[in-house]
């Protein structure tokens, strides 16, 4: 399967619609403990469509499939009007209900990793669907039919294999597997490929994408990345604080975007940062064959331990004010070389130097050096103690330098670091929690500023955010390298978010460099072919007409 | 499975190797000397050295304890000071109530717990739950030597349907077991409490996870996924516990022994160490000690066993 | 406030302060027998009783409890103390030989019979509160540490104290400021749990005549006397009984709750 073939022409050939709606939910409002959930939603699937349902997180999407599911969480009051061809799915019993459950609509969900049964094997599970509804099938012929279902969705594996021994994407078509056995005629799809890498993401819409055509069966397809829902639905869905406020064929929607919250959703997706002209001012940061191995368990208990190599003899530069991206998918050893440059991970072969001193003296980090290097990480919820206040969190680095402000001093570079990233010196005195994901991202920005450094290593600093904030945090640091010369490596795997943000960019695959030069370059014209194939595989934002 | 399989087994030869070296060690540096014990203060110090020689005691402490662990290793335990008998006849005899006191009271509390902490895990919140839960930090709270006086006091002494002591031997197997009934009930109340708690958190856990949500999806009601999905994935982690306790029940049978009067292996060390027989005491300490190591080892095999991710290594 | 707090924190405090007041005053003289007054069954001048010395059962109790406490508490203390520290250096060295070595040290111990070993203890260096402490001390050690050390090991890997170590602060800094006020509310839950089975241990080690030694009083050796008691005064023997069991359900209630009051996911070791 071409990694990039989901993304054909959506609604080609046969153009569903016409018929009465397979699902259709009509003013459904969910209120868990007097909080209301999802407020009178109404939508309809047609056989055979394909509708995304999409918004921020917090809107609602999940809840609405898990309400068509009849699997809404304990202390959930629905109201409204839920019908499968005709069946008010609301006021059945749980024994009809789960009678409905996997014959008739399958469902998918995001986390592959945790979704299946780890102490049974792949087999058990998806002959588990197939004997649930037909309990008298004999066990020979329930795992012909897994089988059967395996090898629908790409997968030839013995049925005798564990989750633990399948990859993330093996593992999805597993959960996908188990969700079709039956052949139903609705498929929900909760995020099922955000926790997957591109290539992975690509097959695995592709496979979705065929398995609608082949089998007639509808997909509800929850996801939060516009660019994934306007390459395959037919229809779209857009939700908000647990409304849907606009719902319309793909194309029309992606074309006039009549309400301001869509509109503001699809800006952002495609938002690109105006990234100020680099000042051209000498090298900062050199690598030298940069090696890094870890342990891995022995296989036998009087072996030595076996070392896996995660960064492998990698060289690079950074100039003073560069703003360079990394890019590559999970496992590549992108963490690792962070961590490398950080001086948070030793290296075993190679050398590290910023300005000419290197990282690392006789194994141990050289707090000369760390005072130049800073970072900021990925999730806005883990990075803070919670005990501590704003003013001590983010004046932590001054703990390198031989002589800290104290009193006055310490207090105003806590304000200016503040208002550098658009937060007020008033908020040095509150506690964590009590700001949301993208301001906590601001304050670590603020804590990796506050002691000036001349790098800043941004670790998928905006994966975890929603479009809309993403955007103004991309604004923020493209704002920044402007206002203090700063260079920084832009870490993601996502090479779409690189493109507006950084004059260079470097391409990762099993521990190498297989690709670098200028951001336009190698977006445009690749010349790696692994580059290619993460360019082909990512989903792409059609062109919007203002 | 054979990496696994081998590294357990180098620990557990560790594991024996430090205990006995410590158990060694512990008892040697104990004051009194077992020979002046033997004769009294009024002995001869030429019977003394000659007793002293007789028991091995006047060679180098390395060499007892060589000649101790290899002796262990061929069934050779020593011969009792007090006794006059060898060690391992004597423990033999004495294992035979101990042993099916302790796996009496394992099974009972495992009946009781797996009931309650299924149900309690099933009805979490409401009145069954509470109810398990209720009795389970009582369960908790009661030593079981005092639980063991309690039941003598309902079922031997106002309500005599059961011994309050002693052992009749297994000639009648019928009256030795109701002899070590009001023991292994007593010793496995508190431990049926911290089981069905134990269990309980780790279905509630397990009932948590995503597969759960996915068993739910492919349409099994409630209770199918409970037994199908959350059980066994529960249980895990319960073995572990059922291992731990062995080595609370042996050591509870010490104390329960001394309640019921029954001559195991309890009431073998405590005679033992008021008459300074070390010999006895070490090598029943040891024996207890290696019955719950290697009751660990067995569960971290049933664990591999259990779950298939521990299995590739 | 949960139910099981305010239930727990009472009947603890009333038997700290039970303790506590028997320093000053008792309702009488534990030291004075009264052969013709023994056995007498709970009433007005008596309010719990006479044992077979004819002593005060409550004043008996009230006297019993310091033992009690003090050597469930240094013992928690000496698992703190160097538990803790132990477990702190594993998760700061993981994966190193030191790690190693403390994580496999403390697995062996936990897989000791702890009675036992008590048991070996007291018996061999004679019997007494100390050794009771110490046998029992050593065992909340490897508790300590191997709750520390897990704890701590998760929070290692996330992303504030990799920001602390990007800052420069040392090993040891880190592990004082972030990880443990961290794991303070884990270690405040477990010593509760630890201190509730150290109560139960005393008993058990005076039961069997291994703990604090006549003239002494001690709740399990309380029992141990009345045993032979049973069926002539069942008060002597229910009683002291009944002050273990609230003693213990106390402190257990007092650590449910303080975990659901601190935070309802933290996973304390039981066994």
């Amino acid at each position: 399967m071409r990694a990039s073939s989901w993304q054909k022409s959506p609604g080609g050939g046969r153009r569903p619609g016409a018929e009465p709606p397979l699902l259709d939910i009509d003013a459904l409002t969910v209120e868990i403990q007097g909080t209301r959930i999802l407020d009178s939603v109404s939508l309809t699937i047609a056989p055979g469509e394909i509708l995304a349902l999409t918004g921020e997180s917090g809107s609602g999407k999940s809840m609405t499939a898990l309400a068509a599911m009849g699997l809404l969480p304990q202390g959930a009051v629905a109201s409204g009007r839920i019908t499968l061809d005709g069946t008010d799915l609301l006021s059945l019993p749980e024994r009809r209900l789960c009678d409905i459950r996997g014959r008739d609509i399958g469902m998918v969900f995001q986390e592959p990793m945790t979704a299946l049964n780890p102490v049974q094997s792949i087999g058990a599970q998806v002959s588990e669907t197939i004997l649930q509804h037909a309990p008298r099938t004999p066990r020979a012929e329930a795992r012909a039919r897994a089988r059967e279902a395996l090898h629908r969705c790409g997968l030839d594996l013995p049925l005798s294999r564990y989750p633990h021994e399948l990859s993330g994407g093996q593992r999805q078509r597993v959960v996908i597997a188990m969700a079709i056995a039956l052949r139903p005629r609705l498929l929900i799809a909760d995020e099922p490929t955000t926790a997957l890498d591109v290539t992975t993401q690509a097959q695995i819409l592709g496979l979705l994408q065929d398995l609608t055509r082949t089998e007639g069966m509808a997909l509800m397809m929850i996801t939060h990345d516009l660019a994934v829902v306007a390459g395959m639905a037919h229809r779209i869905a857009v939700m908000q604080k647990g409304r849907i406020v606009e719902s319309a064929p793909t194309g029309q929607l992606i074309a006039r975007r009549d309400h301001p919250y869509t509109r503001a959703l699809f800006e952002a997706s495609g938002h690109q940062p105006h990234l100020p002209p680099r000042p051209d001012s000498g090298a900062l940061l050199q690598a030298q064959g940069v090696t890094c191995t870890y342990p891995l368990p022995r296989p036998h208990p009087f072996a030595a331990h076996p070392r896996f190599t995660a960064v492998d003899d990698v060289s690079f530069a950074i100039g003073r004010g560069e703003r360079v991206g990394l890019v590559g998918e999970s496992g590549c050893g992108k963490s690792t070389l962070t961590r490398a440059l950080l001086g948070l991970t030793p290296i075993a072969a190679g050398g590290i130097t910023l300005d000419g001193t290197p990282v690392f003296t006789h194994h141990r980090p050289n707090p000369q050096v760390r005072r130049k290097v800073q970072v900021v990480f990925q999730d806005p919820y883990g990075s803070f103690n919670p005990r501590h206040r704003v003013a001590r969190l983010i004046s932590e680095p001054f703990h390198l330098l031989p002589d800290p402000p104290r009193g006055a001093a310490r207090a105003e570079a806590i304000a200016e670091a503040l208002t550098a990233v658009g937060l007020s010196p008033d908020d040095a005195q509150k506690h964590i929690h009590a700001f949301s994901g993208g301001q906590r991202q601001r304050l670590a920005i603020a804590r990796a500023l506050i002691i000036r450094p001349e790098l800043i290593v941004f670790d998928e600093a905006v994966s975890a955010l929603d479009v809309r904030v993403r955007a103004q945090i991309l604004d923020l640091i493209a704002d920044l390298s402007a206002s203090y010369g700063l260079a920084y490596l832009f870490i993601s795997h996502d090479l779409s978010v690189v493109r507006g943000i950084t004059d260079r960019v470097m391409v990762m695959q099993k521990g190498r460099i297989v690709e670098a030069g200028p951001t336009d370059r190698i977006l445009s014209a690749p010349d790696h072919p692994y580059t290619r194939t993460l360019l082909d595989a990512a989903p792409r934002l059609p062109d919007l007409v203002p | 499975m054979l990496a696994y399989l081998t590294r357990r087994l180098i620990s557990l030869v560790l594991s024996l190797a430090v205990a006995s070296a410590v158990i060694f060690l512990v008892v040697e540096v104990a004051p009194g000397d077992p020979a002046s014990y033997m004769l009294g203060i009024n002995a001869q110090p030429e019977t003394l050295a000659a007793l002293r020689q007789e028991l091995g005691l006047d060679l180098p402490k390395w060499q007892r304890y060589l000649a101790w662990t290899t002796g262990m290793l061929t069934g050779d335990f020593g011969t009792s000071y007090t006794y006059r008998a060898p060690v391992a006849e004597i423990i033999g005899e004495r294992l035979w109530i101990s042993l099916p006191l302790a796996l009496f009271a394992l099974t009972l509390a495992v009946l009781l717990a797996f009931p309650a902490g299924l149900i309690a895990a099933a009805t979490r919140g409401r009145a069954p739950d509470l109810g398990v839960m209720a009795f389970s930090q009582l369960g908790v709270a009661i030593p079981n030597f005092w639980f063991a006086m309690l039941l003598v006091l309902g079922f031997a002494i106002s309500w005599r349907i059961f011994p309050s002591g002693g052992f009749p031997g297994w000639q009648d197997p019928l009256l030795a077991l109701r002899a070590l009934t009001l023991p292994a009930v007593a010793l496995a109340l508190p431990q049926a409490a911290i089981l069905a708690r134990v269990l309980r958190s780790s279905l509630i856990d397990a009932l948590g996870e995503d597969y759960i949500r996915t068993a739910r999806a492919k349409g099994l009601t409630r209770t199918q996924t409970l037994w199908r999905h959350g059980v066994r994935n529960a249980l895990i982690p319960v073995l572990t516990i059922i291992g731990l306790q062995f080595s609370f029940l042996i050591a509870g049978g010490i104390i329960i022994e001394q309640v019921f009067y029954l001559p195991g292996l309890g009431r073998l060390i405590f005679q033992a160490i008021s008459q300074r027989d070390l010999i006895v005491v070490e090598s029943t300490v040891m024996l207890l000690v290696f019955a719950v190591i290697l009751v660990n080892f067995l569960t971290d095999l049933a664990y591999a066993l259990a779950d298939p991710r521990l299995r590739r290594t | 406030m949960s139910r099981s707090l305010i239930l727990g924190g009472l009947l603890t405090a009333l038997f700290l302060g039970a303790a506590a007041l028997s320093f000053a005053w008792t309702p009488d003289d534990v030291t004075a027998m009264n052969i013709p007054g023994r056995l007498l069954p709970p009433g007005s001048d008596h309010l719990l009783g006479t044992d077979h010395f004819g002593r005060d059962i409550l004043s008996m109790l009230m006297v019993g409890a310091r033992t009690s406490i003090a050597v469930a508490l240094v013992a928690v203390g000496i698992g703190l103390t160097l538990g803790v520290p132990l477990g702190l250096t594993a998760a700061a060295y993981r994966g190193g030989w030191l790690d190693e070595l403390i994580s496999r040290t403390s697995d062996l111990i936990f897989a000791f019979p702890s009675l036992v070993i008590a048991i070996l203890i007291t018996a061999v260096f004679g019997p007494g509160a100390i050794n009771a402490i110490l046998a029992i001390g050593i065992f909340n050690i490897p508790v300590f540490a191997r709750l520390a050390r897990g704890a701590a090991l998760s929070l290692w890997t996330r992303e504030f104290i990799l920001a602390a170590r990007v800052a420069g602060k040392s090993t040891l800094r880190i592990s004082a400021e972030h990880i443990l006020p961290n794991i303070a509310n884990l270690l405040i839950v477990q010593s509760t749990i630890q201190f509730s089975l150290g109560i139960l241990a005393e008993a058990g080690l005076s039961y069997v005549g291994l703990g604090a030694q006549p003239p002494v009083p001690s709740w399990g050796r309380m029992l141990a006397d009345a045993q032979t008691l049973v069926s002539l005064a069942p008060h002597v023997a229910v009683i002291p009984g009944l002050a273990i069991v609230f003693m213990v359900l106390g402190l257990n209630l007092l650590g449910d709750g303080l975990r659901d009051a601190l935070d309802p996911r933290l996973k304390v070791l039981r066994t």
